[in-house]
């Protein structure tokens, strides 16, 4: 393989994840996003958990990096609860 | 004491915890080490580079037995243009000599180690184990709680990163603002050794870090570069604030920097092996909580948001390694829980971390510079491309079409104004 653009998905894809099914560790109220004009979320999670589908903030938690940063910049709440995976479940990196 | 209680449960296997579970370990001390990772550095990202007096602290030769990457004896600056580069490189070999200045390093290889190096010294070391609860007694803290269980110490050391959920939970300070923190996106490629040493002219153990402007489309931040053992780090800190006001995705402009011809040319040839993502703590002194501890509980490292960014100097892992020797003075010097937060603060005085921090307090203020981090990397790369360009054509008078660079750039009012904020920082 030669260096190359990778798409969000391809990045991921190169990460190690246990994804706990059914057990999201984020919680998000679409509702709460909706009104919000800001959203930061959109353009700053490393992993693009966050995206826009038919003018609606969508999560998807599978491809979390844990990194904490939808936390701190959700300003309006709309990050109900954020959590650590539970042990054993979600990213495990190995050289970085 | 009951049977069942450790001297110190340390939560969180990363450099911090390590070293003061270490320190206790070695002292005698019954430690419990938990670590929410599968194995330890299975969570963390780093950009990679140890200044190695940390762990001459906390034992002298320790890092002989370390696995370390590259000794750092290159330091480069490049700002970067559209289609061009100009970069700073300065190589010092005296960085490399005796006990080498820092080191390149890879977290899950690292943190492992010094998470076993703490088993061998007797503590205890559960990974795969996710703290989220703290026991509470009488105001002070004398556990924790792993889901159904409890653990009980004498003393908590929260060195749970960036994030610190335990800090707050314990009421300690706030969650973090985004103002105070910059997230990282890292890819790690693998090359094959004698090929980084090729390119980045060096001998086998030597090592090159680099820092890089121009490259985040406006925003507050910078790119790194560090050369590791068949790998090179490759990665951009964005400021979190900005980056959420603009429309392109931090994701999409680092992807762009890597395709930038000028770096392009370095990591050629590689493998994409993994991609990380990672909250810094950016505001330096001012960024430390005012509580870092309370009865049975203290907070180490990134925990504490201990960090330090000169722009050319981050650091963050030496800290964290001092921060929890600190700790561990602390607990071992202290004859009752009451005692241990005044002694930790006055450790971290003693040893020099707190000076430290406070030699570079107002350094943030230069990130706050916006022209830094476009129009003055675009003005030398225009500066330099009048000075190499040979076309045949009567080239303008010199000074006249440096003047008019600098002008389609910045005003002077701008340039003084901007001298005026980086002097007061530094």
């Amino acid at each position: 393989m030669s260096i190359k653009l990778l798409s969000p998905e391809e990045l991921l894809a190169l990460n190690r994840f246990d994804v706990d099914e059914g057990n999201p560790h984020i919680l998000v109220d679409k509702t709460i996003c909706a009104h919000c004009t800001a959203r930061p979320c959109l353009a700053v999670c490393p992993a693009r958990c966050y995206r826009l589908k038919n003018g609606e903030v969508s999560f998807e938690y599978a491809g979390c990096l844990e990194c904490g940063t939808c936390r701190v910049m959700c300003t309006d709440g709309g990050v109900t609860s954020w959590n650590y995976p539970r042990a054993s479940f979600g990213v495990t990196f190995r050289c970085s | 004491m009951a049977d069942d209680s450790f001297d110190a449960i340390v939560v969180g296997a990363g450099p911090a915890g390590c070293a003061c579970a270490y320190t206790l370990a070695k002292e005698g001390k019954s430690v419990l080490l938990l670590e929410r990772g599968n194995s330890a550095g299975a969570k963390n990202v780093s950009g990679g580079r140890l200044y190695t007096y940390a762990l001459e602290m906390l034992e002298p030769g320790m890092y002989l037995r370390a696995p370390l990457q590259r000794k750092i004896v290159r330091e480069q600056i490049m700002m970067l243009g559209e289609k061009s580069a100009m970069t700073i490189d300065y190589c010092d070999f005296g960085f490399g000599e005796g006990v080498p200045q820092s080191y390149s390093v890879v977290r899950a290889s690292l943190d492992e180690w010094f998470a076993s190096e703490c088993e061998a010294k007797g503590a205890m070391l559960a990974s795969g184990q996710l703290v989220d609860g703290l026991v509470e007694e009488g105001g002070k803290i004398v556990g924790i709680k792993c889901g159904e269980d409890e653990m009980r110490a004498n003393v908590v050391v929260a060195a749970d990163g960036v994030n610190s959920l335990l800090g707050q939970k314990a009421g300690l300070f706030s969650d973090a603002k985004g103002h105070a923190v910059g997230v990282g996106v890292k890819e790690t490629i693998e090359l094959p050794d004698e090929l980084i040493s090729r390119r980045f002219a060096l001998k086998d153990d030597e090592g090159t870090a680099r820092v890089a402007i121009g490259c985040t489309e406006g925003i507050s931040g910078g790119a790194f570069l560090y050369t590791n053992k068949g790998s090179i780090s490759l990665g951009i800190v964005f400021n979190p604030e900005q980056a959420g006001k603009q429309q392109r995705h931090i994701q999409d402009i680092f992807q762009d920097f890597k395709m930038h011809p000028a770096i392009l040319a370095l990591i050629e040839g590689g493998t994409s092996v993994e991609f990380g993502g990672h909250l810094v703590p950016e505001m330096g002194y001012h960024g430390i909580p005012k509580n870092l501890y309370r009865e049975g509980m203290l907070v180490v490292g990134d925990a504490a948001q201990f960090g330090i960014n000169t722009g050319m100097i981050i650091r963050g892992m030496d800290l964290a390694i001092v921060s929890g020797l600190a700790a561990a003075r602390a607990i071992l010097k202290a004859k009752d829980t009451a005692e241990t937060g005044p002694l930790y603060m006055k450790q971290l005085e003693e040893l020099r971390l707190l000076p430290n921090m406070k030699a570079y307090e107002n350094f943030h203020g230069i990130f706050e510079i916006s022209r830094i981090f476009k129009e003055y990397p675009a003005l030398a790369n225009q500066m330099m491309r009048f000075l190499f360009t040979v076309n045949g054509q009567v080239p303008p008078p010199m000074l006249k079409k440096m003047l008019q660079i600098v002008k389609s750039n910045v005003t002077f009012r701008q340039m003084a104004s901007d001298g005026w904020k980086a002097y007061w920082s530094i």
